[in-house]
């Protein structure tokens, strides 16, 4: 329970690690993502997480939708009416609309970027590949609420469900402020990203980062990373990508900062993220003292209910 | 940290990390390269929500809250009731109080994904959770109202059942109160913005459903507490409500509208009607009766709303996203520069 914005980017050692190795995490750079879910199959497949069905949701390439028990990677497809710096997208209007209409397209024209029934004007498109992931908190609100101690916090600083702790009363969930961890229904149970924990302890990277083909997921050390990003976003701002920021990266933001965080080219929220997110135990303390306020305004209200009443 | 693959290579060994993307790669643009930032009211990933929304079950949750305030808000009125004698109002509030809060129990476990486990919530001690305090909470007030009910109903015991009484009167209110705290201590933004009235609202809203059970039992010569704590709590709850709704903005829509926002309306005409009903009617015996009922139908349909329009606020990234999104502008108006 915190109730200061003193950056802390040690979780490990304010969770009682006396010597602990690095914290760790990913530095996920957007910029160099090509959407080829290899970090998805990797995670589902180290981690033996289970199939959770196959939709056809019409959003872009996504059919994971988003983070859940049972996807602790998830690729997001954007398509935009933007253009991508002086990227050429490659669209060409000269062809026969109607035909390629005819030939259909998943995606209703309303919900699409671009389609060919809706070309869009010239040739400004863009087309955002992202892959989330929990965060590994700073101020982990999951890891605060949890009731059970199922979640703790790691050596390397990243947060962890012990599944055979865990019963199941889903309190993490709502109390997630980016709506990473869930229930598997069949197994009533919380499950996350654990950032590979049995791998990192082998010395061995994560699954998601090491098949990611382009080092989109790049895995590390957390206070490397970060100068990585910083370099990251001061080349491609020289180099005219203006739109490129970081997320999640700020210890001062309102959960310490992330473990995992990204480099974007929109505002957060157009890539299902929280735009200012805080821990939600952050106002605990204030909701403790109204709590026995309130309280002891009910037991002042029944004393008062029997003193006070003429009829008796 | 040592590794093989953790440390491998430096960055210059990795020329995908370094591509340009965006930077000229074939044929000109025809327009220059300019900043973008979407002034659009809000945009979300396909509508999709930011959150998770809670995965808790109707009846279970929203059933324990009101049992929760229910039992709470009774102990209370049970131990007024022993201290100035009016003993038919103490033995049913005793047995209502114990009744509810085994009910809430049962709703609190079968709610589990691992019912089975569920005394690992008694594994450890940890105020930032509030499930966890409200676990220790059922623990030291549920023996003490079922205390509290035996001695008063057998008649055995009766300096232990009065112990028993004054203890659960004393832990009463938290139970009643701190389920405010276990859903504002979540991202739902109509549950976690309004952190500051709801635990007002959830005393009041139990004190209604206590003021009903009294007044079901009640003779007229016993009946007048129980009016008076239900028609504290309507005001306290009404008035709770109101502030908050102010307070939190757009973020109390669900609590207004929908089907969320028609129970909690009306529970909150049935409290006004239950009070008033029972005022105009105090001579009646059916009047307390239908009273009775009514406040606790009206302390039901409350906390089912706040239920209700927290999942719809959940599922809707606009109260996610909007807020946040205006508290970044208003920092960066004042000048906080990130």
């Amino acid at each position: 329970m915190t109730t200061t914005h003193v950056p802390a980017t040690d979780p490990a050692g304010e969770s009682g690690y006396a010597d602990h190795p690095p914290r760790m995490g990913f530095f996920t750079d957007t910029s160099v993502c090509i959407g080829c879910k290899a970090c998805e199959v990797a995670c589902k497949e180290w981690n033996a997480v289970p199939a959770d069905g196959l939709d056809l949701t019409g959003m872009s390439y996504d059919n994971t939708v988003g983070l859940g028990a049972d996807s602790w990677r998830h690729v997001a497809f954007i398509e935009q009416r933007k253009p991508m710096a002086q990227q050429d997208p490659g669209l060409h209007h000269d062809q026969d609309v109607l035909a390629m209409a005819e030939h259909g397209s998943a995606t209703q024209p309303p919900a699409a970027g671009m389609t060919p029934t809706t070309p869009g004007s010239g040739d400004d498109f863009r087309w955002l590949m992202a892959s989330d992931v929990c965060k590994h908190c700073t101020h982990a609100a999951c890891l605060d609420v949890c009731p059970t101690g199922s979640l703790f916090r790691t050596e390397f600083g990243t947060v962890v469900v012990q599944e055979d702790i865990c019963n199941g009363c889903g309190y993490c969930i709502p109390a997630c402020p980016y709506g990473v961890i869930d229930q598997r229904k069949d197994d009533g149970r919380a499950w996350k990203c654990t950032l590979c924990y049995d791998r990192l302890g082998d010395g061995m990277e994560p699954a998601c980062a090491k098949a990611c083909p382009t080092d989109s997921i790049q895995f590390g050390p957390l206070d490397e990373l970060r100068e990585r990003a910083q370099q990251r976003v001061e080349q491609l701002h020289e180099a005219g990508v203006t739109d490129a920021r970081l997320y999640g990266d700020d210890p001062g933001d309102g959960v310490g900062g992330d473990g995992a965080f990204f480099l974007l080219f929109d505002e957060p929220e157009v890539y299902g993220f929280p735009p200012d997110p805080v821990v939600t135990t952050r106002d605990l303390p204030r909701m403790w003292r109204h709590v026995a306020t309130a309280a002891a305004t009910l037991a002042a209200g029944a004393a008062a209910a029997f003193l006070g009443g003429k009829g008796r | 940290m040592s590794g093989k693959d953790a440390n491998e290579g430096d960055p210059a060994s990795r020329p995908a990390r370094e591509a340009m993307t965006g930077v000229a790669t074939g044929r000109k643009r025809k327009r220059g390269e300019q900043p973008v930032v979407p002034d659009t009211e809000f945009t979300s990933y396909y509508g999709k929500p930011v959150i998770n929304g809670p995965v808790w079950k109707s009846p279970d949750v929203p059933g324990y809250l009101f049992l929760g305030g229910l039992a709470g808000a009774s102990s209370l009125l049970a131990a007024g009731s022993q201290l100035t004698g009016r003993s038919r109002v103490a033995v049913v509030a005793k047995t209502g109080a114990f009744g509810a809060v085994t009910l809430a129990l049962v709703a609190l476990v079968h709610d589990l994904g691992r019912p089975a486990r569920f005394l690992n919530m008694l594994r450890v001690f940890k105020p930032s959770s509030p499930m966890n305090i409200g676990s220790w909470l059922l623990a030291g007030y549920g023996p003490l109202a079922g205390a509290a009910a035996a001695s008063a109903v057998t008649g055995k015991l009766p300096r232990t059942g009065a112990a028993a009484t004054a203890g659960a009167a004393l832990t009463g209110p938290a139970v009643a109160a701190y389920t405010a705290a276990l859903v504002s201590d979540t991202a739902v933004p109509a549950w976690h913005d309004g952190h500051r009235e709801l635990p007002y609202v959830f005393v009041g809203s139990g004190a209604v459903a206590a003021g009903g059970l009294g007044l079901l039992a009640a003779p007229e010569r016993e009946a007048g507490p129980a009016r008076n704590l239900a028609a504290f709590g309507t005001v306290l709850e009404l008035a709770a409500f109101q502030r908050m709704e102010r307070r939190i903005g757009m973020v109390a829509e669900p609590y207004r509208s929908g089907r969320a926002g028609a129970m909690v309306r009306a529970g909150e005409a049935l409290a006004v009607a239950g009070v008033a009903g029972a005022v105009a009617g105090r001579r009646s015996r059916i009047a307390r009766l239908v009273s009775g009922a009514g406040l606790i139908a009206a302390s039901a349909l409350s906390k089912w709303g706040i239920f209700e329009a927290g999942k719809v606020s959940a599922d809707d990234p606009k109260y996610t996203v909007v807020p946040q999104r205006e508290r970044l502008r208003k920092r960066e108006r004042e000048g906080g520069a990130a």
